[in-house]
């Protein structure tokens, strides 16, 4: 294939296939060869997915974890980018709280994990919570860090065409740093996914995560267990490309490309 | 174009924009550098200014200065009488480069300045200076899908629509090819004897400066102090092979310290 030409369709969508094809021909067989008896070939997986998709629960395990994924994510965007933004703004609030935000910010939400029980008691609660830390750093960082990058130049020009503080904010640092929030606010998106499939584990007794670990402790079932594994990703995987749909809007585009 | 009809032959006596004693400091890590020191400056409505001199002189500062964008260390910058104390719509300052907004089509960026007005004489307005700047067809483009000269045209256009009386232009073909760059001048040429505004223009190009200007001011290396004016009284247009265009030319290259033979 030439770097050059644009690939053609039927190649966009060959040879993606052929590496995941290949992938399941190496799986079958290692489990054929090596004859083990406790991990699922890819037969059992399809039949333990299927299985699954029969019993109902599952459709109630997706939605139980989109929607602390939407709760907490939602939280973390409607208190991290107004703050995130502040911070940008006002250097010397985030002289301040900088070095809080650097030194919590490493600490994973799985860590989290006994303090949410602690707070919040095992249920829905504590999973939210624990999605919401896993998406507000990011997203606080992300919107701090992009207001202070906007280039001066924006903020003379606003200031010349007589804009008062709040405007040169709404009219020109926001747009301005619109791109790099996005950035932002996928990888808080993909961090929160992540997130809920640990919380699950501990925190409830329903969800994505909790399938794959009562999948696990209930006789075993490792055909369960990396189906549930395989619908994780698919739905990471939806969850970010309707995201990147979002990098192709024509006001945010510009920061998106290698040129601009 | 009824607005600019107020600014025609208006009786203002004395110059548009004086600059006294300007001098600016700049302090950094407890040392300060002079950049400019006692500029003296009148320049009367309706001319076109270009500043040379060495690069780092501080052309830039003095532009700043001018528009309020920097508060001089002493002496003032009036305009029409007033001490101007920081950026106003009435004098825009063009930038080299990535001046235009980038998250706004040509439109937007024409009308950025342009909220307080009626949506139709908005849209009025901005049809005006698209035309002006000869951008038709491109009114719905983004910057990114724009050429350098194209951005500097839109730059420029952008600035007009709010109607200022000055424009301050820094290097504003500094960082285009150079037949754009030549195109560029000509396109300006034509809209300031349209649009009859105040001009000062700063460059690093002699030939731009010398095909441009009313006057001509040079500066010394820094700190900058005002070397010369030249007046430049070639009328438009300009034949660049002439005997007292080169004269001109060649007297602002020995102003600078530049030889004549490479």
């Amino acid at each position: 294939m030439s770097t050059l030409t644009k690939p053609r369709l039927w190649e966009r969508f060959f040879w993606p296939v052929l590496a995941a094809a290949l992938l399941f021909a190496v799986w079958h067989y290692s489990v054929v060869w090596t004859g083990t008896k406790v991990f699922p070939s890819p037969q059992n997986v399809r039949n333990g997915m299927a299985e699954l998709f029969r019993k109902h629960v599952l459709w109630a395990d997706i939605g139980d974890s989109l929607r602390r994924v939407a709760i907490g994510y939602l939280s973390a965007v409607i208190v991290g980018i107004p703050l995130g933004l502040s911070l940008g703004w006002f250097p010397a609030a985030n002289q301040v709280v900088n070095p809080l935000l650097q030194f919590l910010r490493p600490i994973s939400p799985i860590a989290w994990i006994p303090v949410a029980i602690i707070f919040f008691g095992i249920g829905d609660p504590a999973a939210v919570f624990l999605v919401f830390l896993g998406a507000f750093f990011p997203i606080v960082v992300a919107c701090a860090s992009s207001v202070s990058n906007v280039p001066m130049l924006y903020r003379s020009a606003g200031r010349n065409f007589g804009l008062s503080n709040i405007q040169i904010l709404t009219r020109v640092v926001f747009p301005a740093s619109l791109p790099q929030i996005l950035v932002g606010l996928r990888i808080a998106l993909g961090i929160a996914w992540l997130v809920i499939v640990a919380g699950e584990m501990i925190a409830v007794d329903s969800g994505l995560g909790y399938l794959v670990i009562d999948s696990r402790n209930s006789g075993k079932r490792y055909d369960l267990v990396v189906a549930a594994m395989l619908l994780i990703g698919v739905i990471g995987l939806v969850l970010d490309i309707s995201f990147r749909k979002l990098e192709k809007i024509k006001s945010v585009r510009w920061g998106f490309r290698n040129a601009a | 174009m009824s607005q600019a009809g107020a600014m025609v032959n208006s009786p203002i006596a004395g110059p548009k924009l004086k600059v006294q004693h300007l001098g600016v400091v700049y302090e950094r890590d407890g040392k300060s550098t002079p950049v400019l020191e006692d500029l003296n400056l009148d320049v009367s409505e309706g001319e076109f200014i270009c500043v040379v001199g060495p690069s780092g002189c501080g052309k830039s500062t003095m532009l700043n200065a001018m528009g309020g964008f920097l508060a001089p260390t002493s002496g003032s910058v009036n305009i029409d009488g007033e001490v101007v104390t920081g950026p106003d719509r009435r004098r825009i300052l063009v930038f080299q480069e990535r001046g235009v907004f980038p998250w706004l089509t040509v439109e937007g960026n024409i009308g950025f300045g342009l909220s307080k007005l009626s949506r139709t004489e908005r849209k009025e307005r901005i049809a005006h200076y698209v035309q002006l700047v000869r951008l038709q067809g491109f009114e719905n483009t983004y910057p990114s899908d724009l050429s350098g000269g194209m951005k500097q045209r839109l730059q420029v256009a952008r600035a007009l629509a709010v109607n200022p009386d000055i424009l301050f232009l820094d290097e504003p073909f500094g960082a285009l090819d150079s037949i754009t760059r030549v195109i560029m001048r000509g396109e300006l040429l034509r809209i300031w004897q349209t649009e009859k505004r105040t001009v000062i223009f700063v460059t690093h190009d002699i030939d731009e400066a010398v095909q441009l200007a009313d006057r001509v001011v040079v500066l010394s290396s820094r700190p900058a102090r005002i070397q010369d004016i030249l007046t430049i009284d070639i009328a438009h247009p300009r034949n660049i092979s002439s005997p007292r265009y080169l004269a001109i030319r060649d007297e602002l290259l020995k102003q600078i310290g530049l030889a004549y033979e490479i």
